[in-house]
């Protein structure tokens, strides 16, 4: 019966470290932590959004520097406290700033970034529109078979 | 001694490249046919130094000469033999050697293969040539010697990068050079014509052959490389959307237009300023990616040490050569324009269409690489930008290039009839949407806008793709006759097709699970099940490693047992991830292991890839296509004759009838 | 006019020639901080040399302060050490320390050996505090005003010419506006 505190502590060790090992494990097992499918893609989504900073070419989700891991559970932590992407990324951001996020935010320096494909796809509407135009009006007999100088 | 040989065989080779240089140019412009006959075989003499000195470089590496400093930064006497002979091309300065050997072959090729081309106009191209080589083996001479001696010599080598201790290494940068570095022949062709004030659709005969060739060998060494990163980083990912990737990736984008253009400029000597300023941006993008790789511009996993000497050297090549021949073109390309009318729907218009969209998808990968470098000059922060924005960018000139490739291949010359085209089509968009739209959902139980949207290009791109040589076939019972460019397209298309099936599949259908596993722990993947049984070390040749032992069974039955790695490569002490995959072409199964998690667990990375293989497959199909056109007779007979001989037969529906 | 649009490929490419000019002399792998000009996130951790003790960031408030982030398994952090241990016994500013993602018994004894010149270390082995701080790698060595205020923040080991231009200047322009 003396040996009772003992056993308590030995009981409380062996539970407590099955207990670390178990959260170790099941830090790494996000299916296990989320309680919806939706909470795993948006952690998902949002791991491969970040970008490591020490190794710089490997986002968040691939990298294993602890600072990496340390922002995996951070994500996790957030997304099951019941925070937004918005806020997650806003966490990240007001302490790495916006070269944390591989999908740059939108902001007046990025206008032209983000508005590139509707601008470029513009142009290229514009001058397929006045080449056609311009051929369509012409003679379509052959210019040239070969050998025609300027 | 040898190192010292290989040292003067690439000075040689330097002189040779002076003279080729100055022979090939000055020769057609002061109109002196026995200077311009000089430039062919100093061509191949030139190609000759280059690979002695080529070869010293590699015999110092197969010996284990760690007094050349080069050696002794990227090999190791444990290193395999097959693996030192790649590592010639390991690091900064072997590789430049390697760009320059590349140069070398294609201008020996030029020198033999171009006697249908008149000998003014093959002396300017090796002339422009030579002098590409020229600026390339001084900045290696001057800033990245391969062969400089690092005394006392060190006992042993710094080793290789474990990353590129790998078969696929053997291969891609020699494909990809060949490629990147092919582009060149395009680029003199067009300075050539451009010096010349004549472009016409002779030329454009004799420089699709080469600009096919190149391309051939850039889709090999992008599609190599795409394959080696899934392999051998252990994330399952195939493209990064990386500045390098992107820098290979853009000439690629960009010699597909010209390839396009090309077919309108020799048909009817139209787009004659596009396809020059094609030919020229395709080696400029080539160039730009030597520039992003080696002046630490860009954050890149491929970037090589940096040094803002040489950044500054090739920065100042980049302004001679683009710079330079941008500005023959604002010279030139006015006067090229010429009349020659096209209905609005016609073939013209389709490849029209295609060089705007080609053209735009690769400003949009241009713009994307380097705007974190225009906001850091410009002091308005640092940002990034990466594969979101990619693949959400590039998919939106693309998917609509996908859709005209299955109508624009079937249009005609100068005017097409929609209804007559209509007619041949549909039937096949019909059996492309009702296929896309059901048999997925029988086999895989999902539907979703962007599975649909992918597999119903994918499949619409092949269907439609052999529908005129199947008709041929038909009617005459043999595939003799028939255009090998022509078939040479459909085959190329039919490849994209593909392509676009293993992007959707893998992407829209694919799963990925990141699970701690203890032994004994059963992981369920699509009908696979993991079973992980443990671990044991394990030793390799320079590396030791914890080795994984992972059961895969499907409805009860083995499939297969499965070994990932985590090495650690004993000189440079990089831990390194070799996944295990069971590659199959309608699946690939992969498994990596990921941290150790104490007590024999591990976290592990089980991914089920559908289709991924067809990725490679389709880009291998492309090759092959190009290849197998540039074996077309047609660019091997003599110009006069051509021109009687050949028929309009793409036009108006009908099939070629021979080329006689 | 027409001849205008063939100018076009030339402009834009001289354009992207001086960006990359320009990027010759930038390093695109330096993170910069947005802390610059906010307050100072806010740690209270464990004192590395006395564990009863706490240090808050508060505690380096009402003068300026620099807070050197080290490791002992960083190698930059040896490099700056003697130039830290000069920085103390000038006693131009208060120094602290952020020990980071390390072992508190080796941290100790890096410290007997090279010398301690820290008014104060925060224990941080987690890494959690510096995370809030934007800390990615060490050495890092952050200057705060009087007010709490992230001033600048400069990464790599530090040594004379790096003070003299970036940390004295603003140390004066802080002391300028007190008077």
């Amino acid at each position: 019966m003396r040996s009772w505190p003992v056993l308590l502590l030995v009981t409380w060790l062996a539970l407590g470290t099955t207990g670390l090992q178990a959260d170790s494990i099941l830090s790494m097992n996000p299916e296990e932590t989320f309680d919806t499918s939706q909470q795993l893609d948006r952690y998902e989504a949002l791991i491969n959004d970040l970008r490591c900073v020490v190794c710089q070419n490997q986002s968040v989700a691939e990298s294993n520097v602890e600072l990496a891991r340390d922002l995996r559970r951070i994500t996790r932590d957030m997304i099951l406290a019941g925070k937004t992407d918005a806020e997650i990324k806003q966490f990240m951001t007001d302490r790495y700033g916006d070269f944390v996020l591989y999908s740059p935010p939108l902001k007046p320096t990025t206008y032209l970034l983000w508005g590139a494909p509707a601008i470029l796809l513009l142009l290229g509407a514009v001058v397929m529109v006045s080449v056609v135009g311009r051929r369509s009006g012409e003679s379509s007999d052959d210019a040239e078979r070969t050998g025609e100088n300027i | 001694m040898i190192p010292e040989l290989g040292h003067v065989a690439l000075v040689m080779a330097l002189c040779l490249a002076v003279t080729q240089s100055f022979f090939g140019l000055a020769g057609p412009i002061f109109d002196k046919p026995s200077w311009s006959a000089v430039a062919k075989p100093v061509s191949i003499g030139h190609f000759v130094f280059v690979c002695i000195a080529y070869a010293g470089l590699t015999y110092a590496f197969i010996q284990n000469d760690f007094s050349v400093a080069y050696v002794a930064g990227h090999s190791n006497s444990g290193l395999p033999f097959m693996y030192r002979i790649a590592a010639v091309w390991g690091g900064h300065e072997g590789s430049m050697l390697l760009w320059i050997l590349m140069l070398a072959a294609w201008g020996a090729l030029l020198g033999v293969f171009t006697r249908r081309i008149p000998l003014q106009t093959a002396a300017k191209v090796l002339g422009v040539m030579g002098v590409v080589s020229v600026a390339f083996m001084w900045f290696t001479l001057a800033t990245s010697n391969p062969f400089d001696r690092l005394i006392p010599a060190p006992m042993d080598g710094r080793d290789l990068n474990p990353l590129l201790q790998d078969p696929g290494l053997v291969i891609h940068p020699p494909m990809l050079y060949m490629g990147y570095v092919g582009f060149a022949v395009a680029f003199s062709f067009a300075i050539a014509a451009m010096i010349e004030g004549k472009l016409d659709s002779q030329w454009a005969r004799w420089i699709r052959p080469w600009t096919a060739a190149a391309w051939a060998f850039l889709t090999i060494g992008i599609a190599l490389g795409s394959w080696w990163a899934y392999y051998e980083l252990g994330w399952g990912g195939w493209w990064f959307w990386d500045p390098v990737e992107n820098a290979s990736f853009m000439p690629w984008l960009i010699g597909t237009a010209l390839l396009h253009s090309l077919a309108v400029t020799e048909r009817r000597g139209l787009f004659k300023g596009w396809t020059l300023l094609l030919a020229v941006s395709a080696f400029s993008l080539s160039l730009l990616g030597t520039f992003l790789v080696r002046s630490g511009v860009l954050v890149s996993v491929h970037a090589f040490a940096t040094d803002p000497a040489r950044g500054l050297f090739i920065l100042a090549m980049l302004v001679f050569f683009i710079g330079g021949a941008l500005a023959l073109y604002a010279w030139r390309a006015p006067q090229l324009a010429q009349k020659g009318g096209f209905a609005p729907l016609s073939r013209e218009t389709f490849l029209l269409a295609n060089n705007m969209l080609f053209v735009v998808a690769t400003l949009l990968v241009l713009f994307g690489t380097l705007y974190p470098l225009f906001l850091d000059g410009l002091g308005l922060g640092k940002i990034s930008v990466g594969p979101p924005y990619f693949n959400l960018v590039f998919v939106i000139p693309t998917l609509p290039l996908v859709l005209l490739m299955g109508m624009g291949m079937h249009s005609t010359w100068k005017k097409t009839d929609w209804s007559q085209l209509k007619g041949k089509l549909w039937p096949f968009a019909l059996a492309t949407v009702l296929f896309t739209a059901i048999v997925p959902l029988i086999v895989y139980g999902q539907f979703g806008v962007m599975k649909f949207i992918g597999l119903t290009l994918g499949v619409w791109v092949m269907a439609v793709a052999f529908i005129d040589p199947v008709r041929y076939l038909l009617r005459k019972h043999s595939l003799r006759g028939y255009s090998r460019t022509m078939l040479a397209m459909c085959i190329a298309h039919f490849g994209i097709g593909l392509f676009v099936i293993g992007v959707t599949m893998v992407e829209t259908y694919g799963i990925a699970r990141d699970i701690g596993m203890k032994p004994g722990d059963v992981a369920q993947v699509d009908d696979y099940s993991f079973t992980f049984v443990g671990t044991r070390n394990v030793e390799g040749p320079n590396y030791s490693a914890v080795r994984g032992e992972v059961i895969v069974e499907k409805d009860g039955e083995r499939v297969t047992v499965l070994y990932p790695e985590k090495r650690t490569y004993r000189v440079q002490q990089n831990p390194m991830t070799e996944a295990a995959i069971h590659p199959r072409i309608r699946r690939d199964l992969f498994v990596a292991m990921g941290e150790p998690l104490g007590q024999g667990a591990w976290s592990m990375r089980i991914q089920y890839k559908p289709f991924i293989r067809l990725i490679w497959l389709g880009a291998l199909v492309m090759a092959f296509a190009a290849f197998f056109g540039i074996s077309d007779r047609r660019y091997r007979v003599r110009s006069e004759a051509e021109a009687a001989e050949r028929t309009p037969a793409e036009g108006h529906g009908k099939l070629q009838e021979g080329l006689a | 006019m027409k001849s205008l649009k063939y100018l076009l490929p030339g402009l834009a490419f001289l354009v992207l020639a001086a960006f990359f000019y320009r990027g010759l002399f930038l390093d695109p792998r330096t993170v910069p901080s947005p802390l610059i000009g906010k307050p100072a996130p806010a740690f209270d951790l464990q004192e590395l040399r006395q564990p009863d003790t706490r240090f808050a960031t508060a505690d380096m408030f009402g003068k300026p302060a620099v807070l050197n982030v080290w490791a002992t398994w960083c190698a930059g952090c040896k490099q700056e050490h003697d130039f830290l241990m000069r920085l103390a016994r000038s006693g131009e500013v208060p120094l602290y320390g952020m020990n980071y993602r390390d072992e508190r018994d080796k941290a100790l004894e890096w410290l007997s050996q090279l010398g301690d010149p820290y008014k104060a270390i925060a224990y941080d082995p987690e890494g959690m505090g510096s995370l809030d701080w934007g800390v990615y790698g060490a050495p890092e060595t952050f200057l705060i005003d009087p007010e709490g205020t992230v001033v600048y923040k400069h990464l790599g080991p530090l040594n004379p010419p790096i003070w003299e231009r970036e940390f004295r200047p603003r140390i004066a322009a802080m002391q300028g506006s007190t008077q």
